[in-house]
């Protein structure tokens, strides 16, 4: 297999060690030296470090971390929070779920680093409530942490202190919403905040608060051992660094894949086995449902945050669904929007009414009825919400639907043509069946 | 110093900042938001979420424009409620953004998919934000076909708020309002996406003294008013700008009136006093006037002991027998106007000859009638006062019980910027936890006031000897702004008028001779009484001792005053001007009904001394105000006041204007420490707002949300007497007993409190005291 780029496995490097969740594990391979060296460093050079690497947040949006770390005012005598944002909610994203399970020092470590270079003193990890497998884990390891004396009062002896909670979410897609996921973490319930002000200025409890990815955080520790250049040398112009592309659906072998930013479905898809067998890619979303899908066209191209941004789609959490040509791309659309109206907060009207019209629309068209006066009130309703609600939710609730149709509207045709789906449900399960 | 505390220091000029919206320019201060900057210019970007009063929120997306900033244009409509304009901002509404009107109809083509579209038998159609903004902005026809929301509908979230959950827009004005302008939390929004919607706790009611303002500010008709639900048609209704009875808080009110029957009163408009709020009392408390016990015709004592009804002739020829060459005093209540207790003072000085007047139904004292007499009508004290204060000291004086709006003026300030509050109650009420309020016991223990500390001193004070010449004392040495907030609507225009012993109209002291000569030369009298008149207390003493043989009372309740106020009048001619049948009436010879609030015009003067001036609301109504029957008394006995209209009176009063001599002096008294002695306790009370006063008769919903009696102790006292919270005690004196459930607070070991007037808690009635040495024990 001859690829032009090669996987770098960095935060996965020793997730196959049957010991790599445990902190001997992760000090046999070298974890919490960066701590000690970053501890060595002026606060601010940490910053600027992190600044120079060009590491951009993983979560989605692509901000650039050191910049994030860089707006919290210093001096300011106020109490300053360092947030990680581990409720991974969104269809089709998995990789701080399988992160924080084989190696959660990795991110403590990171919280460590962050939060002395913002000057924090207080850690939390918002995890999502229902893995609570990786909740029992990250606990244990923040405990052994706080044994080994790297949390809480004078830390490896130089006088830095840092309390770290972990916090189960409830259950609600719109807490990865930073602002949300503040206010729930303040015990009231997740809706997303005016801002400004913006976290940076009043965040946690009205103070100056970096939210964070997992992913994000967890990288810190590898540039502060190995180097800006090291972690420059990765990726493309504008996006540095290893990533996490998480392969899923009719994929031969899904799973993690790291590799530096800029990678393409194609090698990653012979990386993974290439797509089910017997069967041939249809479409796919480059970062998780509520980036717009991608077709066997855009194979190529170079999935970091410009190449996707480009194509009209997001980089997302590079969680790349795939689904072959046995799929109704109608009932996807109609899956991802159900998800959104039953995630939807209900604060503002376009996402709280749109999503609840879009899945009454969408079962009707899979159902063959309507016609094709439909679809154009159905882009009609999309265009009214996209951009029209208070945060970003509604917008990843149309993705699917305005993509879809873009690619695919003779497939939404075919259904009213059939008086129904013409595809064969069983067909697209991932088991054997007769039909797949 | 916090910004906020410069702010106060200095009256910084405000930066100014110039937008362009849909082609206009328009200056406005900066901080403006852009929907209030596009108000200026009369540009109504339609709306539901924002409230000038209440924080941004964003929720409705409703009010989308297209905003450029320095020739950089946003990619996406903003929400105009949420963004505050700046220099070299372009904004296009959606009369000249194709973008804008789209995103617009958008919204409301959405609002209205889950709303039920019930406007022919919802309260609110047609003064529905929601209808009117669905034909400037929503599409003639739906385009939806699909499954609507439904619930269960009306729920009762407190006995006089209903919420139909259907009809609800999720634009969180009542929830918002609950929480940051009452403080009361008790409304909120549950669940999420479409089933999001308000809710209460479970065992929790929506009992806040201000819950019918949600109803108001609802804009469609998700919140309605129990007692309005199904009544009228708004088209059908006249709004009538009014005045509240209810209190000294000063609000501006709206009448609505069909047919010659009020049907509603809302809050009126006052950035001044009320902004735009007002209590649930003030808004729900109307049935008096047509309850059943309302006085309709004069009537007349008959040999056989009984009232009988009589023509107004009759029955004025009656009283004028009565009183005329009578010795005869004055009482007159706290529901009176400005300008019918100037008759009223008229009336006793040029008819009765005497200075027996008093407006003061209830506990006073003679260290009160000299603060009255010589410091409350030079008080200036205000609202702004309390917006700027860098401290409120609260006396006697208990805010959300007395003065709801002072209340929120107060907690205003303390959500704002911390406004520190102090409180000689005996016990943190709900309203001082709201304030966070530091309790004191002695007004000796108060330092640190400033010349921008406002002492806000209540009527109370006055029960407590020494207690207000402490208050003025403290004002003087500090320079603190002093206020005097009496809870009844008539007590400071009472004060004014004359309405007093020691005073004649104008603030005049009776005892001086050039201010009577004044008044007479005003009045054409010869002369006006000089000798000194005699208070409440002393006028009945008098009446049940015979140095007195007649008394005109208008609205009094003797229970206000003593437990033997009524027996005192039993041998005396009594003339009473009422409104309902009352003890007063039952003991009456004469009785003349007299016009509520809504039926007369008028004036009341709120605490800070502003005017507020209503028309009469029911224009047929037939009611006389009490002035006119005064006058018209006055005529009979041949020494007439002259003052047959209530616009006669108001031009009379104008004419005489204040006194500009000087003021009587204030005799301050020492305070007496009075301790509880052996086993013991001191007991206080005040009157909670919603409670057995009368003028709450007839309104059962209103009545629902009362707060239930309870008698407050500390934890180890309750111990002391092997009681646990909301089991019965048993309070007694020597003249009666009353039972009630304990609540704990955090109080003296030798306080007790409980409430002045309210079900199972009448303390005159019961105890025979407002305030005192109780013995108290487990029931």
């Amino acid at each position: 297999m001859d690829l032009k780029t090669a996987l770098t496995p960095v935060l996965s490097a020793n997730w196959d060690e049957k010991d790599s969740f445990t902190i001997e594990g992760y000090k046999r391979n070298g974890g919490y030296k960066a701590v000690a060296k970053a501890l060595a460093m002026a606060p601010d050079e940490v910053i600027q470090m992190i600044k120079d690497s060009g590491l951009r947040g993983r979560g989605g949006a692509g901000f650039p971390t050191g910049s994030k770390w860089g707006f919290i005012p210093q001096g300011d005598n106020k109490e300053h929070y360092l947030v990680v944002n581990a409720d991974e909610s969104e269809p089709g994203t998995c990789k701080d779920t399988p992160l924080l399970l084989a190696n959660p020092h990795v991110l403590i470590e990171g919280i460590i680093i962050g939060s002395y270079a913002i000057r924090a003193n207080h850690a939390f990890i918002y995890l999502r409530g229902e893995i609570v497998h990786v909740y029992r884990r990250v606990q244990q390891a923040i405990e052994d942490a706080y044994k080994e004396g790297l949390l809480g009062k004078n830390i490896g002896g130089k006088g830095f202190d840092l309390e770290l909670t972990l916090h189960a979410g409830a259950g609600a897609y719109i807490c990865g919403e930073e602002t949300a996921l503040l206010d729930s973490l303040e015990g009231f319930r997740g809706q997303p905040r005016l801002r400004p002000p913006f976290p940076a200025i009043a965040g946690l409890y009205a103070k100056p608060t970096v939210v964070n990815n997992v992913e994000s955080i967890a990288s810190v520790p590898a540039i502060i051992n190995n180097g800006v250049e090291w972690f420059q040398a990765m990726g493309t112009e504008k996006s540095k660094g290893f990533t996490l592309y998480s392969l899923s659906g009719h994929v031969n072998n899904p799973g993690q894949f790291e590799a530096p930013l800029g990678i393409t479905l194609r090698e990653l898809l012979e990386l993974a086995g290439g797509v089910r067998t017997g069967h041939k890619l249809k479409f796919w979303t480059p970062g998780g449902s509520s980036t717009p899908m991608f077709t066997d066209e855009h194979l190529d191209i170079p999935l970091d945050y410009e190449g996707v941004s480009a194509a009209c789609s997001m980089l997302g959490t590079k969680a790349l669904q795939i689904f072959d040509e046995t799929t109704c791309v109608v009932r996807a659309a109609l899956r991802w929007s159900e998800f959104y109206k039953h995630e939807s907060c209900g604060k503002c009207t376009p996402c709280r009414e749109g999503t609840w019209w879009l899945v009454q629309m969408l079962r009707d068209l899979e159902d063959g009825k309507g016609t094709e006066a439909d679809l154009t009130k159905l882009l009609d309703l999309c265009d009214n919400i996209a951009g029209r609600s208070f945060c970003a939710l509604a917008d990843g609730a149309v993705a699917p639907i305005m993509s879809s149709l873009k690619y695919f509207r003779d497939e939404y045709l075919a259904h009213q043509r059939n008086g129904g789906c013409p595809f064969d449900p069983i067909a697209s399960t991932i088991f054997k069946t007769v039909g797949a | 110093m916090t910004p906020e505390q410069a702010l106060l220091e200095t009256e910084a000029p405000v930066e100014m900042i110039t937008v362009v919206i849909d082609g206009f320019e328009v200056t406005v201060p900066k901080g403006t938001l852009v929907i209030r900057a596009a108000e200026k210019l009369g540009i109504q970007i339609p709306r539901f979420c924002d409230h000038p009063l209440l924080e941004p929120v964003g929720a409705c997306r409703q009010c989308l424009v297209d905003i450029e900033i320095n020739g950089r244009a946003f990619p996406k409509p903003q929400a105009s409620c949420t963004i505050p304009v700046e220099n070299n901002m372009i904004v296009k509404t959606q009369l000249t953004s194709p973008v804008a009107e789209k995103a617009q109809a958008g919204i409301m083509e959405f609002l209205l998919i889950n709303h039920p579209l019930d406007c022919p038998v919802c309260d609110k159609g047609g003064e529905c934000p929601l209808q009117n903004q669905a034909m400037s902005t929503g599409r003639p026809e739906s385009r939806y076909e699909g499954v609507k929301r439904t619930f269960e509908k009306p729920i009762a979230i407190s006995s006089q708020v209903l919420l139909d959950r259907e009809r609800c827009v999720l634009c969180a004005r009542c929830t918002r309002f609950s929480e940051q302008i009452a403080g009361d939390p008790f409304i909120t929004l549950n669940d999420r996406g479409a089933l999001q919607q308000v809710g209460i706790y479970e065992n929790d009611p929506f009992e806040s003294y201000y819950s019918g303002n949600t109803v108001q500010i609802c804009p469609v008709g998700a919140l309605t008013g129990t007692s309005y639900r199904f009544r009228a048609r708004p088209f059908d209704l006249v709004s009538i700008d009014s005045a509240c009875e209810h209190c000294a808080s000063g609000c501006a009110m709206r009448t609505d009136i069909r047919r010659g029957k009020t049907l509603r009163r809302l809050a009126g408009d006052d950035s001044s006093v009320n902004e735009e709020w007002n209590c649930d009392k003030g808004r729900w408390a109307f049935k008096y006037l047509t309850s059943r016990e309302r006085v309709t015709t004069p009537m007349i004592r008959g040999a056989d002991g009984e009232l009988h009804e009589a023509s107004w002739p009759e029955a004025i020829a009656f009283a004028a027998v009565g009183l005329k060459g009578k010795r005869a005093g004055v009482l007159v209540g706290g529901r009176a106007t400005v300008e019918d207790a100037y008759g009223y003072s008229k009336f006793a000085r040029v008819a009765l000859g005497t200075n027996d007047i008093d407006f003061r139904a209830r506990p006073h004292s003679d260290e009160e009638t000299s603060f009255l007499s010589g410091i409350a009508l030079g008080l200036t004290t205000s609202y702004k006062d309390i917006d700027k204060a860098d401290q409120v000291v609260l006396l006697g004086f208990e805010p959300e019980e007395e003065s709801p709006i002072v209340f929120l003026r107060i907690y205003k300030q303390v959500r704002k910027r911390a406004l520190a509050v102090l409180s000689d109650a005996p016990f943190a009420s709900r309203g001082s936890v709201k304030l966070s309020a530091k309790l004191v016991t002695e007004i000796s223990e108060i330092s640190g006031l400033t010349s921008k500390s406002v002492i806000l001193v209540g009527e109370r004070l006055s029960e407590k000897t020494g207690a207000l010449s402490s208050a003025v004392a403290l004002a003087e040495k500090s320079g603190a702004k002093l206020a005097w907030i009496p809870r009844r609507a008539g007590e400071r225009g009472a004060i004014a008028s004359g309405a007093i012993s020691t005073l004649l109209p104008g603030g005049r002291p009776v005892s001086d001779a050039s201010a009577r000569v004044d008044v007479a030369a005003a009045w054409s009298v010869d002369s006006l009484p000089s000798n000194p008149g005699r208070t409440t207390s002393e006028i009945l003493l008098a009446l049940s001792v015979k140095n007195l043989d007649a008394v005109v009372i208008g609205g009094v309740d003797p229970l206000d005053i003593s437990n033997s106020a009524l027996s005192q009048l039993l041998n005396s001619f009594v003339l009473s001007l009422e409104i309902t049948h009352s003890a007063i009436t039952a003991v009456a010879d004469v009785v003349l009904p007299v016009a509520a609030v809504v039926e007369k015009s008028g004036s009341f003067q709120d605490w800070q001394g502003s005017s507020r001036v209503f028309e009469k609301a029911i224009a047929d109504s037939l009611s006389r105000s009490d002035v006119r029957i005064l006058s018209m008394l006055a005529d009979e006995m041949g020494t007439p006041i002259n003052l047959p209209t209530v616009a006669a009176t108001a031009r009379e009063i104008s004419a005489l204007g204040k006194w500009d001599g000087s003021a009587v002096k204030f005799e301050s008294a020492r305070s007496v420490k009075d301790l509880a002695t052996g086993d013991k306790l001191n007991l206080t009370s005040w009157r909670l707002l919603l409670d057995l006063g009368t003028l709450q008769d007839g309104e059962a919903n209103l009545a629902g949300t009362a707060r239930t009696a309870s008698a407050h102790i500390s934890n180890s006292r309750a111990e002391k007497l092997g009681v646990k919270a909301g089991e019965l005690i048993s309070i007694s004196t020597d003249f009666g007993s009353l039972e009630l459930p304990v609540e704990i607070s955090e109080m003296s070991d030798n306080e007790i409190w409980v409430p002045r007037n309210s079900i199972g808690s009448q303390v005159i009635a019961h105890l025979g005291f407002v305030s005192g040495q109780v013995s108290v024990a487990k029931a």
